[in-house]
């Protein structure tokens, strides 16, 4: 039991890791196989920022909020993906082509202000260079 | 007993070894605001009102999760602590709903015993609102989120004292609230309506759809099944209205299943319930007395032999009443016939 | 510089040489891992491969001025190496013994190239102990590690010390924890070996989650044998035969390196059934986050390795009566960790000759913000702040005057100028209103706004607060709102006497650690600059003119 219980969040993690996000049928899966309560899995499942309850975009974008990246004008930043891109943390760009989200701090505090799409950093941005990044991941149609 | 002696408040109190220190003060009658403690339930410390002065202990410890230990020396009241509970209570408040259908002015609401011992006389802080959809779909209580403290003691009752785990804290920080699988109405969970986490709910976050406040009580057993659970039966104007369970007794401590909290008013003030004996006459059943309907069955059974009678009980009488019917049907009918309903 | 071209010239070619090339995160985001390729295939082209080793290495720290080499036995450091300057490299220095200066690093107050690594003022003044390795060798080769001396400190604890021999060598050293707290190492390893259970589980705390902050994952990155051998020997101290690494999620490279160090450490017996051939038996396994901050609360983590939602309880009882599972714990911070081999082999006296009479060894800090030169410093305890922003870290760049150091991430405070001679320890830092934290130190320049700063931690710990007391989760959330009214422009007459009452209420109140100490920023802030909260509220006006609403 005690394995199957401290197994939870990682194999919740492979769950994303497959899917993009947390179906509910896989977290009743999940529930079943390491015999938690449901309702325990979504307890988990909200408490951790890292997992999601709906499909993202293709590709994810974070832009840190670390201190540092705060200090170095982490804000513009923000303010010029809304404004160029139409996407605010939390959504995804129209077609799907990524997900734009927050990220509490990515500890590349010597690069600030950073990002990550799909876990590479990219450092030092400024806001048009953030948004030349993001341009890149919008195909086109 | 192994037992400890500390001062509370100046006067020397004695429990047993094991006693967290709210616990402690509970027995020597006094009072700690608290909304998160239960006795049924493990020690929380969420709520953080029933924080104290305790020598030698640095910052104000919780009442609620602190051991008592011998010569403990501890000061419930200081205005530090009562400061600092203001401040808590008032933080609850500067989110809580103005109009609070649990108030009823009397004591029963927690959260209004807590804010009136601690006496608040301003709101310094910004006042927030949350609008939360009510949960109604369960037919016996509603959910209100709006009012809830986030005491986590619903979630923990379905855990720790109903082991069915319905309900879970769900989200975190500001947002943190209770919530079933998925965050679906609760009729869509696995609650079993038992409403153990309603009658502990602080607040009126959860609440009976019947909200009538008796105007008397009436102690009993309740009808349902076997087990026995004792009840007090909440009447007014010769109805029965509510059914809370009896804390003080060992066979259900107080708590209830969904029948007995929620299914008894419903039967006995039901019009159709039988409440006189019936005869058939003429091919048609009518109501008569007591007499007439014993003196038919005792003349009707003498016709017939030993082997030639059943008894059929009822799987809501009581344990008691059970075993006398089949004495009854064993001793007085000679017969091993006898079964109850709950097996037809 | 002609001088040095020629001084390496003279020793003569053929010469051999190990290029060091940076692979931590920082550097990796600006490609070092193609440099790196580039730099070999250029190496094979030119015939070189019998004298020229290219090697990865962990973090060297100045990770602003990434990608970073550096060339040995020379010593040669070069920065923000490009792609197209492979060849040059390859083709000047490593086979003409030519030094290319445009790529040495610049001395930004005297615009000096400097060729030598040890002589770039932000290494000069350093002393590396628990990151001596990093960026020297290849984290992800054990033999690397175990030619520079590692593992003697456990083969030596192995086959002459008895655990408690152990725990009083390291509470003779002084040593103090590093993930914030400061408590006594060798104190909080006794409390564990005298609770009797049949199981007992050791942590490594590796959830570094202060926004500013990457001590550790520089460390995991660069040299992470160190802190499993650290981590193997505090097991053998305590009596524990299972440990737990908790990573956070958000740091991949760190996750990766720790595991194939472990599958490596196994593989030569320093981790499994009978270390070394002793009676000694040790299993790790590397658990991840999934992004809470608040599971760096020891109570916390714990819960999250349990599989449960990451929410601190009180104590008693303590982890080291009863943690993990109920059995009990000892939890070490990476740092914490990472300096036990250099105590068991250099000597607990030699140690604690390092620092303050408090304060014991070296402290790391992420040293981020308005900085000239941003990376991983470490120095010893009592180090002034002024020595670490100036001489260190090169002042504040752009011409800009530098208005507050802030340590401790949100659980810490901003110190101005009045501060810079503080010495770095645990109590100074205490007694001005901060706290020593992790290792984040954020530098803060006229342009930056100090409302806006505790508005922002107030955001972050408000974000990360678990929900379960409610002086966090709605104190928190208070603060922040009237902060957010203050900076833009709704701030009411009386509102910092309010911030400062519900600070402390919250301080006195809050469960865990988080609560206790997220006021910080803004009561410091307060504190020290409480004449920018008068701007704001009475004069609708941000002087650093970063408030938006109030420009």
């Amino acid at each position: 039991m005690r394995s199957e219980r401290g197994d939870l969040i990682a194999i919740l993690q492979e769950v994303q890791a497959r899917f993009g996000y947390l179906p509910e049928e896989a977290m009743r899966q999940v529930a079943r196989f390491v015999a938690v309560p449901e309702s325990q899995v979504y307890g988990v499942a909200t408490f951790y920022s890292q997992f999601r309850l709906t499909p993202g975009g293709r590709k994810t974008v974070r832009v840190c909020q670390g201190t540092a990246c705060h200090v170095q004008g982490e804000a513009q930043i923000l303010a010029a993906i809304k404004k160029e891109m139409g996407v605010v943390p939390g959504t995804t760009a129209p077609g799907g082509d990524f997900g734009l989200e927050t990220v509490a701090c990515l500890g590349a505090c010597s690069l600030a202000p950073n990002m990550t799409v799909d876990g590479d950093v990219h450092g030092q941005l400024t806001p048009a260079k953030a948004v030349e990044i993001i341009s890149r991941l919008v195909e086109k149609r | 007993m192994d037992a400890i002696t500390l001062t509370i408040d100046g006067a020397a109190v004695t429990v047993r070894r094991g006693a967290t220190v709210l616990e402690a003060a509970q027995q020597a009658g006094i009072y700690i605001p608290t909304l998160c403690s239960d006795h049924d339930l493990e020690p929380y410390g969420g709520c953080r009102l029933c924080i104290v002065e305790i020598e030698k202990m640095a910052g104000l410890p919780t009442a609620c999760t602190t051991p008592a230990t011998s010569g403990m020396v501890v000061r419930t009241a200081t205005p530090a602590v009562n400061e600092a509970r203001r401040d808590i209570v008032a933080l609850l408040l500067a989110d809580y709903p103005d109009d609070c259908p649990a108030c009823t002015g009397d004591d029963r609401c927690d959260f209004h015993q807590v804010v009136a011992y601690l006496g608040l006389d301003e709101q310094p802080f910004r006042r927030l609102h949350r609008s939360i959809p009510i949960d109604s779909s369960n037919p016996f209580f509603e959910r209100d989120l709006d009012y809830c403290i986030a005491c986590g003691k619903c979630v923990r009752t379905c855990d720790e004292v109903v082991n069915v785990d319905a309900i879970e804290m769900a989200s975190r920080g500001y947002t943190i609230l209770p919530s079933a699988f998925g965050g679906k109405p609760i009729v869509q969970s696995n609650c079993i309506s038992c409403g153990e986490c309603v009658v502990r709910c602080p607040t009126a976050a959860l609440m009976p759809k019947e909200r009538r406040l008796p105007a008397q009580e009436v102690k009993t057993t309740c009808p349902y099944c076997g087990v026995g659970c004792q009840i007090y039966l909440g009447v007014s104007d010769g109805q029965v209205i509510s059914v809370r369970g009896d804390r003080d007794n060992d066979v259900n401590r107080g708590l209830l299943c969904v029948k007995g909290r929620f299914g008894v008013a419903g039967y006995v003030n039901h019009p159709e319930r039988l409440t006189l004996p019936l005869v058939r006459k003429d091919g048609a059943l009518r109501e008569t007395t007591w007499d007439e309907a014993l003196e038919m069955v005792a003349g009707r059974l003498a016709g017939f032999g030993k082997g030639e009678v059943a008894v059929i009980s009822s799987a809501k009488c009581t344990n008691e009443d059970n075993y006398v019917i089949q004495k009854f049907a064993r001793t007085v009918l000679g017969t091993n016939n006898i079964d109850h309903c709950a097996r037809l | 510089m002609g001088k040095l071209t020629g001084l390496l010239k003279r020793r003569g070619a053929p010469e051999t040489h190990t290029v060091l090339v940076c692979q931590g995160t920082g550097c990796q985001s600006s490609k070092s891992d193609q440099i790196q390729a580039a730099l070999q295939q250029e190496i094979v082209q030119l015939g070189l491969s019998d004298r020229v080793k290219v090697k990865s290495t962990g973090c060297h720290g100045f990770c602003q001025r990434g990608p970073t080499l550096i060339i040995e036995p020379d010593g040669i450091f070069y920065t923000r190496v490009k792609a197209q300057d492979v060849p040059e490299i390859a083709r000047c220095h490593l086979d003409d013994g030519q030094i290319i200066d445009r790529l040495l690093y610049q001395h930004p107050g005297t615009l000096e190239a400097v060729s030598h690594y040890h002589d770039i003022p932000f290494y000069k003044k350093q002393q590396r102990l628990i990151m001596r390795n990093c960026g020297q060798i290849n984290p992800e080769d054990i033999q690397d590690y175990l030619d520079t001396g590692g593992y003697q400190a456990l083969r030596n604890v192995l086959s002459g010390m008895t655990p408690e021999q152990v725990i009083a060598e390291i509470r003779r050293s002084g040593l103090r924890g590093r993930g914030g707290a400061g408590f006594p190492t060798g104190q909080k390893w006794q409390f564990c070996r005298d609770s009797a259970a049949p199981q007992k589980f050791v942590i490594c705390n590796a959830d570094e989650g202060d926004p500013g902050a990457f001590m550790d994952r520089g460390i995991m990155e660069g040299d992470p044998y160190t802190i499993l051998e650290g981590f193997t020997i505090a097991a053998y101290a305590i009596g524990a035969s299972q440990g737990y690494i908790y990573v956070r999620a958000e740091y991949p490279l760190a996750i990766k390196r720790l595991r194939i160090a472990l599958k490596q450490a196994r593989e030569h017996g320093f981790v499994g059934d009978h270390i070394l051939d002793s009676d000694f038996s040790f299993d790790v396994t590397i658990k991840e986050g999934a992004g809470a901050f608040v599971c760096g609360e020891e109570t916390a983590l714990m819960a999250s390795i349990e599989g449960k939602r990451g929410m601190p309880r009180a104590r008693p009882p303590f982890p080291a009566q009863s943690g993990l599972w109920g059995q009990p714990t000892n939890i070490n911070n990476v740092k914490t960790l990472a300096s036990i081999p250099v105590i068991l082999t250099r000597g607990a006296e030699w140690y604690s000759s390092i620092g303050t009479e408090t304060s014991k060894g070296t402290a790391v800090f992420a040293l981020t913000g308005k900085i000239a030169n941003s990376g991983l410093v470490e120095v010893p305890m009592g180090t002034a702040l002024r020595q670490i922003i100036y001489d260190i870290g090169g002042g504040v760049p752009g011409g800009k005057s530098f208005k507050a150091a802030q340590t401790g991430g949100p659980s810490g405070g901003c110190l101005p100028a009045d501060f810079l001679d503080l010495p770095v320890d645990y109590e100074s830092l205490t007694q001005a209103g901060s706290i020593m934290g992790s290792g984040g130190l954020v530098i803060m320049d006229e342009a930056t706004c100090m409302v806006d700063i505790a508005r922002y931690f107030l955001s972050f710990t408000q974000h990360e607060s678990c929900g379960k007391c409610v002086p966090c989760r709605v104190g928190t959330k208070q603060m922040l709102e009237i902060l957010k009214d203050i900076t833009t422009g709704k701030g009411r007459a009386g509102d910092i006497d309010l911030l400062v009452r519900l600070g402390n209420s919250i301080k006195v109140g809050s469960l865990c650690g988080l609560g206790r100490t997220a006021p910080n920023p803004a009561l410091t802030s307060i504190r020290y600059f409480r004449d920018e909260y008068d701007a704001h509220i009475r004069d609708h006006r941000c002087p650093a003119g970063v408030c938006q609403e109030l420009a």
